[in-house]
């Protein structure tokens, strides 16, 4: 027998500190997770091919039919194709941690002298690099398409940190959803559920002054809306007027940060406690 | 309840100091015991074998000694540290394998062990070099490579227990692992343990075969329903159901009385009778040529339909612990 088996006195684990531990620990699980991409690379296919198709189709098929007040419809898509596609986000972060739970592999991280919080920690580094991929496949598609910024350096910047901040919150929300569901197939039920509709029911595709008005209220407030013309007001693209008073719609930078940071502090406590409940027993 | 059970084999509570300690552990599932009182000691160096069926406590035991399960009840120590208080330290002193193999399909075999690896804390190119090493050792080397979904069951649970032995663990426990092997990988199996042991490390396995037990433990503990059943050195258990036993089924059932006190004379040992199946069994305390008891039984105009000798099998030292007739309790002492 080898003497590579054998204990050692000297103990295997160099010290280390808990932050660097945490942090080297979930670079190492984001490794693994951005290796299941290498393998697979349908999982990627959610947040680029999807919505480049979307681009065509709006840009190319509905679009003629769709009119914006003061400018091109192009313009109008970017920002709503953007944001819907950070919105489905949430499922590869879901479906990961799902498969994880029901495969077994968790208990193997569990017994093992890493940090905890770096699993979940892992998982978002991970997922938040693939949708920053996502977000330059679709500002490429549409400056293909006829897309342009019309401000600043300044205000772009400040418009991929709420895309990135809006991104986050969206993992979030998927890594809670993964601990909550029981398989991973659910995850995609979630999705097409809740965060399909409402996705649809803002003015990522169409301007809310063509809805009803009970829908319009709805629209008028839901976060996707308010990032989206967020979106729109700092590429200097066309934002279509509403006639419904909405307060976040018309301060849409401070209110899309705002929602973002309301749905962090609700989520990130809540998946925390939910994690610690799905590894204890 | 079990006569023979909660009886400990004498070792002394220092020499178990770096080995595993369990005081009263117990964890109750809703209104459920999976798993009561149970007392352990084993010393370091040394292999206990958990023996039961399925549900008899045995993965709900381990779980609690890797942290990976809170305790109801009692305490436990391992390596010298306690198993809720010190669970971080624990994780660096251990290693797992799992039931179900715990590997990463859609990683590599060498990707699975550097990972492991580097969350125990090693550096990159030290993870790397450890992980080659154990795929060496465990036969996985042209594999490496591979994705892991790829690997056969029995690669599976090498890769397994090359994870678990990655961060050099002083205690290692193993749930079931030659489940799912075949006769010539569980042969290598039980040499790398016993490898292993030699050079210091203790273990702790399930199996739900008495000669795995028989063939690795130092003791072994056998669980039923969450409980203690019986606990014991392998020669010690022996001699509490014997090694083989001996079936006949008889023409008929009133020949029974008469067939149980030939067989006594003949081996000594119990018998017991089933009147539905005829099927008599006997574990003699001597051994007894099959022969023999043809004759003795022709001898005596007993008919016997069927007549075998086969290995003692865990049903029957269950049988053997809870029979209300067997009173065991001197065996250990």
């Amino acid at each position: 027998m080898n003497s590579t088996f054998a204990p050692t006195s000297v103990h295997a684990v160099a010290p280390r500190g808990r932050a660097a531990t945490m942090w080297s620990d979930a670079i190492v699980y984001a490794g693994r997770n951005l290796a299941h991409i290498r393998q697979i690379p349908e999982k990627l296919l959610d947040v680029t091919a999807q919505p480049l198709m979307f681009v065509l189709l709006f840009a190319y098929v509905f679009g003629g039919a769709i009119s914006v007040p003061g400018g091109s419809y192009r313009e109008y898509l970017i920002g709503g194709i953007l944001v819907q596609s950070l919105s489905f986000g949430m499922m590869g972060p879901g479906v990961a941690i799902a498969s994880d739970l029901t495969e077994g592999v968790i208990d193997r991280f569990r017994s093992l002298p890493a940090s905890r919080a770096a699993y979940l920690l892992g998982h978002y580094l991970a997922e938040i690099a693939g949708l920053c991929v996502a977000i330059v496949v679709l500002l490429g598609a549409g400056l293909a398409v006829g897309w342009r910024a019309h401000t600043g350096v300044g205000e772009f910047a400040v418009a991929l940190l709420l895309l990135i901040t809006f991104a986050t919150t969206m993992i979030w929300i998927g890594t809670f959803v993964g601990l909550l569901v029981r398989s991973p197939e659910a995850v995609q039920g979630v999705a097409f559920v809740v965060v399909f509709p409402i996705t649809f029911l803002s003015n990522a595709f169409v301007p809310v002054s063509t809805m009803p008005s009970v829908l319009q209220s709805f629209a008028a407030w839901n976060p996707i809306s308010v990032i989206v013309a967020a979106t729109r007001h700092l590429f200097g693209n066309p934002v279509a007027p509403i006639t419904t008073r909405s307060w976040p719609l018309e301060h849409p930078v401070v209110a899309g940060f705002g929602y973002c940071a309301l749905l962090l502090a609700i989520v990130v406590p809540a998946t925390l406690r939910r994690y610690r409940v799905r590894t204890t027993d | 309840m079990y006569d023979s059970s909660v009886q400990h084999t004498e070792l002394s509570e220092r020499g178990a100091a770096d080995g595993v300690v369990a005081r009263g552990l117990g964890k109750r599932y809703g209104h459920l015991w999976a798993l009561r009182d149970l007392d352990l000691t084993v010393a370091r160096g040394s292999v206990l074998g958990l023996l039961g069926h399925n549900g008899a406590g045995k993965t709900t035991a381990i779980r609690i000694l890797t942290t990976l399960s809170s305790p109801t009840t009692g305490r436990a120590s391992v390596a010298g540290l306690d198993v809720v208080e010190q669970a971080a330290a624990v994780r660096g002193r251990i290693g797992v394998a799992a039931q179900q193999a715990t590997v990463d399909g859609l990683l590599t075999g060498r990707h699975n062990l550097a990972m492991v690896g580097r969350l125990h804390g090693l550096s990159r190119a030290a993870a790397r070099v450890r992980a080659d090493e154990l795929l060496a050792q465990l036969d996985l080397g042209e594999a490496a490579g591979q994705l892991v979904k790829t690997y056969s069951g029995g690669m599976r649970r090498r890769l397994d227990l090359a994870a678990s032995l990655v961060g050099r663990p002083s205690v290692l426990f193993l749930d079931e692992p030659s489940t799912g092997l075949d006769p010539r990988s569980r042969g290598e199996l039980w040499d790398i343990l016993r490898g292993l042991v030699r050079e210091g490390t203790t273990i702790i396995l399930t199996t739900q075969y008495l000669e795995e037990a028989d063939r690795l433990a130092d003791d072994i503990v056998v669980l039923d329903h969450g409980r203690v059943a019986a606990q014991g050195t392998p020669a010690e258990l022996k001699a509490l159901i014997g090694s083989d036993r001996i079936d006949i089924r008889l023409a008929s059932a009133n020949d029974a009385e008469r067939a149980a006190e030939l067989l006594n004379l003949l081996g000594g040992g119990t018998t017991s009778f089933d009147p539905e199946t005829r099927l008599m069994s006997m574990s003699p305390t001597e051994p007894v040529r099959l022969i023999d008891v043809v004759r003795a039984l022709d001898a005596c105009g007993i008919d016997a339909v069927d007549l075998h000798r086969r290995e003692t099998t865990l049903d029957d030292v269950f049988l053997m612990l809870t029979a209300p007739k067997n009173k065991s309790k001197d065996v250990f002492a």
